[in-house]
């Protein structure tokens, strides 16, 4: 049944943001920490768990799926939502300390990738990459 | 007429579902035709959405986009942190286990780097710029981590309001510029694998602007940026009002 894989996700999904507020109440931070990798590493633990034991039918998996399908369009409403007009009011200062920031942060994701080198290299298994064809 | 509006208003959930799918689609048409495919519809999308939140946010002078505008409300959920973290997680169904044991070490490298480059760069410019005491340089710092964090770090080591509200306004402008941008700089940033994915989530970690920046680009990196930056609010609210105001309070 399809609701199985949603509430494997689900249950991972709650589980990882718990022990992400947990580490960031054991650490003193009023901040989830890493809830969702968690949740991300659970979901990988379940996944194999069921699979290695037949327990994972196509359906299951397709209660999985569907949201990591409906990523995108989650992620357009997302902006849709966003304060778009404070980010634009903060003035020149903001302005000045976010063009100077975000250059760096750029030329630097530019410069460990770089040093990461697997640009030239790298091309996706073909045979994996549902999460392209369903979105 | 009114009944249509009270349907709509009424199931708003479902609206936004409609809605989202003929953005999507009028999207797509739009990177077809427009762009002959070179922008990829989801990143267009992205930034019609912005443009809706723009405006939205002029006419209700509200804080949540085009959620304000009662029959849009359904956004608020559709696109709230819980169904944006639901779907993440998801994402990590399909992850090549390999790649990320392999690209652990520098994943932390670059979630660390994240968090102190913004940090330095902004508090020095906030000095610079004439905001020279610890505290204020601190909470401008942290904002420019997110938007999250500033906040936090201000509301921690007592910034005034104004500064608040100052760093608020620099973390989503982060945010914005990564879901715009990201598609574009993309080859510039060397982004195209699931290493280079996991680089960029830790370095710019804001979670919308990684989540959004990643999906116009090639949603296939998604869940490996996401495994990094979900971590980069957190690690920041840890160091920002601690280690870095420390440090800062130490020398100004």
């Amino acid at each position: 049944m399809i609701i199985y894989g949603t509430a494997l996700l689900s249950m991972c999904y709650l589980l990882g943001v718990y022990l992400g507020g947990l580490l960031g109440k054991i650490l003193g931070v009023d901040a989830n920490i890493g809830g969702v990798a968690i949740a991300m590493v659970l979901l990988i633990v379940g996944k194999e768990f069921l699979a290695k034991r037949g327990l994972l039918p196509k359906t299951t998996q397709f209660g999985v799926l569907y949201w990591a399908g409906m990523y995108i369009p989650i992620v357009v409403a997302m902006a849709a939502g966003q304060n778009v007009v404070a980010a634009l009011s903060g003035g020149l200062v903001a302005a000045i300390v976010s063009i100077i920031a975000l250059t760096a942060t750029v030329i630097v994701v530019r410069w460990l990738n770089n040093m990461a080198d697997d640009y030239d290299t790298f091309t996706w298994d073909e045979e994996t990459p549902t999460l392209d064809q369903l979105s | 007429m009114d009944l249509i509006i009270q349907t709509l208003t009424k199931n708003s959930f479902v609206t936004a579902l409609a809605v989202t799918g003929l953005v999507m689609l009028f999207s797509q048409m739009l990177s077809k035709y427009l762009t002959r495919g070179k922008l990829q519809s989801s990143a267009i999308a992205i930034t019609l959405g912005l443009i809706a939140a723009y405006f939205a946010g002029l006419y209700t002078t509200g804080s949540k986009g085009i959620s304000d505008i009662e029959i849009f409300s359904g956004f608020a959920l559709l696109g709230g942190a819980m169904l944006r973290d639901l779907a993440i997680s998801s994402t990590a169904f399909e992850v090549d286990v390999k790649e990320i044991k392999s690209a652990g070490k520098i994943g932390v490298i670059a979630l660390l780097l994240g968090c102190v480059i913004p940090f330095v760069v902004g508090a020095a410019v906030a000095w610079t710029l004439g905001y020279r005491d610890a505290t204020s340089m601190t909470t401008i710092g942290a904002g420019a981590m997110t938007y999250i964090v500033g906040p936090i770090t201000g509301t921690a080591v007592g910034a005034s309001s104004e500064v608040i509200a100052l760093s608020i306004a620099i973390g989503l402008i982060k945010a914005v510029f990564f879901m715009i941008s990201t598609p574009l700089l993309a080859k510039f940033m060397r982004l195209k694998s699931p290493r280079s994915a996991m680089i960029f989530g830790g370095l710019v970690g804001t979670t919308s602007g990684v989540a959004a920046g990643l999906a116009g680009t090639d949603v296939r990196l998604v869940p490996y940026g996401a495994l990094v930056a979900t971590f980069y609010t957190g690690l920041g609210a840890l160091l920002g009002p601690s280690v870095f105001f420390l440090t800062v309070n130490a020398f100004f």
